[in-house]
């Protein structure tokens, strides 16, 4: 028995769950989850098989490595490839493609490149290797960021000169945002990203109910937490009075992480950020402030990227990150993108909606 | 990559903590949630714990949910 995860799992409350969807689904209705983690949960656990046809659950932008744009991959590998650099990076990012291959293959060419699970390792990786030059390749959301912050702090205390970030750091907000303001999609709800909220708070999401009258409601990552969320977005569609519902109590705060907010804010200051499938947009992104600069591999390692960033010939991550396109309607899904052989990151990362149907969801009944 | 686990804390040294997920014990480092105490239990993302489970709030929505009915109580 796992505290937490197994009482979120009982099969019981589940069906209870199921029932009470199923009642107060009386016309179709489309949510969007945002985070890639939730994607994968709700094929996972078989949830969309469960729910009833009427409720239509698109994959949104949540996936960090997913919507890193292609320029910025070109840059990493780019710095990848330069001699006496260690690269350090979570796992995700190795076998995303790059306009000339990936950092996985890259390391096969000789390059530097290391697997770690935190931004802590790559400062040990640093202290380990005076004589070398560690960069972390720094991909992710409101989750990710005060733990890259939280470490670029532990380096300066330590005064280590051979640790330096790339940051691709991106805010959500802002994409969520775009999204409901571009109505591409029509949407009737958005299941809020759980651990990013925990950092930012619900107060982050009060735009929806406020600007777009979108309810959102913040989740777990286990099926009665999903369920849960998904109950409470019927039950505030119904009434008509658009909210942020915090679904997800024993993690998530109103006020957030401040602590987290506190250090992301006191090394970082907000920046327009490049995102696949959305663009540029405004104060989306996390650049070193002033007197961390020191730490900034964009500043230590000037890069002369040759691509323009093209992406991926007929890959349509782009779409699929907007929610305008499900993974199976993508020509190349399954065909010549597999998870083998990735054309898209969408296909790659563990977060990714592409993988999460090749993975759950091949037969056509799923869908 | 936003993914967290939840882990019991067993130690903690200073802004360190030893914790427990599934068996396997684990450091993360204390730096976001300096309140954590042996015995809670934290989300660990990327060897970092960013927030500790609130017990009460835990429970009181297992308390919901099993008392859920198909006409049960509004959100």
């Amino acid at each position: 028995m796992i505290p937490y995860v197994d009482s979120f799992r009982d099969p019981q409350v589940i069906n209870v769950l199921l029932d009470r969807i199923r009642q107060l689904a009386c016309g179709p209705v489309s949510f969007m989850e945002f985070c890639g983690g939730h994607t994968h949960a709700i094929l996972k656990f078989g949830l969309r098989a469960l729910m009833p046809a009427q409720i239509k659950m698109l994959s949104g932008p949540g996936c960090p490595v997913c919507v890193t744009s292609q320029v910025d991959l070109d840059r990493a590998l780019a710095l990848a490839s330069q001699d006496g650099i260690v690269l350090a990076t979570f796992g995700d990012m190795m076998r995303v493609p790059g306009t000339k291959g990936s950092l996985q293959e890259a390391r096969a060419e000789g390059a530097d490149v290391r697997v770690v699970y935190s931004c802590l390792d790559a400062v040990s990786l640093a202290r380990a290797h005076p004589g070398r030059q560690v960069v972390f390749l720094a991909v992710g959301f409101e989750t990710t960021a005060p733990t890259i912050a939280a470490s670029v702090l532990k380096a300066h205390e330590e005064g280590l000169s051979n640790f330096s970030v790339l940051s691709l750091l991106k805010l959500t907000p802002p994409a969520m945002d775009a999204i409901l303001s571009a109505r591409e999609v029509k949407l009737h709800g958005i299941l809020g990203p759980g651990h990013v909220t925990t950092v930012v708070g619900t107060r982050a999401w009060e735009f929806m109910p406020a600007k777009y009258r979108i309810p959102c409601a913040v989740a777990g990552f286990e099926p009665a937490d999903i369920l849960k969320a998904i109950l409470a977005l019927l039950e505030l569609v119904k009434c008509g009075k658009p909210s942020v519902v915090n679904a997800y109590r024993r993690s998530v705060r109103a006020e957030g992480n401040p602590k987290a907010r506190h250090f992301m804010k006191k090394v970082f200051h907000v920046v327009e950020a490049h995102w696949r499938g959305l663009g540029w947009l405004e104060e989306s992104g996390l650049a070193f402030r002033e007197e961390f600069q020191a730490f900034d591999a964009a500043v230590r390692f000037p890069l002369k990227v040759g691509s323009d960033g093209e992406e991926p010939r007929g890959c349509r991550c782009g779409e699929v990150l907007r929610g305008v396109m499900e993974p199976p309607q993508c020509p190349l899904f399954n065909k010549s993108c597999t998870p083998e052989r990735p054309v898209g990151p969408c296909m790659v990362s563990g977060e990714g909606s592409c993988a999460a149907y090749h993975r759950y969801a091949l037969s056509p009944k799923a869908f | 990559m936003c993914l967290a686990v939840p882990a019991e804390i067993t130690h903690i040294w200073g802004q360190e903590a030893q914790v427990v997920i599934g068996g396997v014990k684990r450091h993360v480092s204390l730096m976001l949630t300096l309140e954590a105490r042996v015995g809670d239990y934290v989300m660990v993302h990327a060897g970092f714990a960013i927030s500790v489970l609130d017990r009460e709030e835990a429970k009181e929505t297992l308390e919901w949910l099993r008392n859920l009915n198909a006409q049960g109580p509004k959100l």
